[in-house]
């Protein structure tokens, strides 16, 4: 059996496909805003000096680093609409489930990135800022979050493409995310090879545009002036210009 | 009879120190930094501080600007207890919102500029208009311009600390702390980070400042600058102010065997 191209480029454009993909795509964007912000509060809670705050964020670490993500999506699905007759109603699709499921496993690895980034912002910062009279949610916003955020671009760039990855976890559950989409395809067809690259296809898609995507932020947080760019610029082409 | 006290409380508030000092003290780890400092400044007066490394200059200045909790003794602003508060004969700490208000009117100068990397220059100086004080982005970009002018950074508003001589830095932090007007000016060792051919243009900063009326505590290893800008300066060693006089005297004339001793080591 010789590799069809005509049957891997009728799969690289079906909609399946692209749902498939979208899918995939949009569970680890949602799933990596609900860790960011739930990472946020845990990491402040890790970093901070009162026990009260300190211990609840040091469990949810504990808890969520321990647990395979699989089993939280199946007791996500499974277990929770059993328990919370909330859970159990239409608005609770695998859809959800899973990128709220992901989503609270990786607020754990979030939490760590955010509080080392947090911690690497040097003391003289907030000290700083505290000068100035700046209150200490001031302080947080405009001088320490800015220069954590730089330092936890990078990592957190690697933990969206782990949850893009990941969100073929949510085929336990049934959603019909991209991989999901290959395998009922090869179950069908038998068309192994075909099916499977077009999926590698589609996962390499998402990772260029996340790293050309990554690259755009992080070039905003390098915080040197523009004009002065330019400038040089503009006085190098002056100078050619004069030359020729 | 009625009049006496009512003209004594004029002269008091003529003649009252910008920032008193009172029996200051602060540990650290059991470890005694400050043992009862006493220190005051008056309007337009500028002291220097000179001391030892590592005896505790800097903790001085820190609680001084209210950014960290004395152990004991009270610091008082144009008359007024800052930082702690007297109920019922019991002394408990300001909270950090309260703090942060009463810190708008001292003004803080690091030895390495803690100038905010990812702001220009004129947004760091901006920052504490717009984001402490309320003022529009307009007014506070006019204001912030103005400051930059006076350190003689005006054509390097927009550039970004990084791209910025530690001088410059240092010019820009100290528009940063100046354009809040603050009562006093508080600086730690505003050159020791410096190269020292940038050391200058710092002082030459301070100097005018000063000449300008500016309030100002400077702990320095300066010895020139001291002598000749400050109207006082003082030795600060074993977690006490050793020695205070006026420069002639200090350095010509000193008192005490512990001044002789360190200048014998500065000179
Ligand atoms: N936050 C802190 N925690 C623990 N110890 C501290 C702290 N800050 C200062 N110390 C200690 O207090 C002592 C005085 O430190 P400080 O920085 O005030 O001295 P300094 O006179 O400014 O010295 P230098 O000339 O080197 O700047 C030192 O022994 C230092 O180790
Ligand atoms: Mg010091």
């Amino acid at each position: 059996m010789l590799f069809d191209l005509e049957i891997f480029l009728q799969q690289l454009v079906s909609p399946e496909y692209m749902w498939g993909a979208f899918i995939s795509v949009a569970v680890a964007v949602l799933a990596l805003v609900l860790a960011t912000a739930i990472g946020f509060f845990v990491a402040l809670g890790r970093t901070s000096r009162k026990p009260l705050l300190q211990a609840p964020a040091n469990a949810y670490v504990w808890f969520f680093r321990a647990i395979p993500a699989l089993l939280v999506l199946l007791i996500m699905w499974n277990a929770l609409p059993q328990l919370i007759p909330f859970f159990s109603q239409d608005w609770f699709t695998p859809f959800i489930a899973a990128f709220i499921g992901l989503g609270l496993v990786e607020a754990a690895f979030m939490a760590e990135i955010i509080r080392s980034a947090l911690l690497s912002v040097d003391d003289g910062q907030a000290l700083a800022g505290r000068a100035l009279g700046m209150s200490p949610t001031k302080v947080m916003l405009k001088v320490t979050l800015p220069q954590a955020i730089r330092i936890a671009l990078p990592p957190t760039g690697n933990e969206f493409i782990g949850l893009v990855k990941y969100s073929s976890l949510a085929s336990v559950i049934s959603l019909r995310e991209l991989l999901t989409t290959a395998q009922v395809g090869v179950n069908i067809t038998f068309r192994y090879a075909e099916y499977y690259a077009a999926a590698i296809i589609y996962y390499l898609i998402i990772v260029s545009i996340l790293t050309v995507l990554q690259g755009m932020v992080e070039k905003k947080f390098t915080w040197t002036s523009k004009v002065k760019v330019k400038k040089t610029r503009a006085l190098a082409s002056a100078t050619k210009a004069g030359l020729s | 009879m009625i009049l006496l006290p009512e003209s004594s409380d004029i002269e008091r508030t003529v003649d009252q120190p910008v920032l008193n000092v009172k029996n200051l003290h602060k540990a650290y780890h059991g470890q005694e930094v400050l043992k009862g400092v006493e220190f005051e400044i008056r309007k337009g007066q500028v002291k220097a501080v000179l001391g030892p490394s590592g005896s505790g200059k800097s903790t001085m200045l820190r609680l001084m600007a209210l950014l960290e909790p004395a152990d004991q003794g009270e610091i008082l602003l144009n008359g007024n207890i800052i930082g702690t508060s007297v109920r019922n004969g019991k002394t408990s700490h300001l909270p950090e919102r309260v703090l942060a208000k009463q810190r708008q009117d001292i003004g803080m100068v690091f030895q390495k500029f803690n100038l905010f990397p990812h702001l220009t220059a004129c947004r760091n100086v901006m920052l504490g208009l717009t984001s402490v004080k309320g003022v529009s982005h307009t007014a506070a970009r006019e204001h912030a311009m103005e400051m930059l002018e006076r350190v003689g950074l005006a054509n390097r508003a927009d550039h970004y600390p990084s791209e910025l001589s530690g001088g410059q830095q240092q010019r820009v932090a100290i528009a940063r702390a100046l354009v809040l007007n603050p009562a006093v000016m508080l600086f730690d060792e505003p050159t020791s980070a410096l190269d020292p051919e940038l050391v200058g243009e710092v002082l030459d900063v301070m100097e005018k400042l000063a000449a300008e009326g500016m309030t100002m505590i400077v702990v320095t290893h300066e010895v020139r600058f001291a002598s000749r800008v400050a109207s006082e300066v003082s030795l600060f060693d074993g977690g006490v102010i050793v020695e205070q006089s006026p420069p002639d005297d200090f350095f010509n004339r000193p008192q005490h065997e512990r001044t002789r001793k360190f200048l014998s080591h500065v000179h």
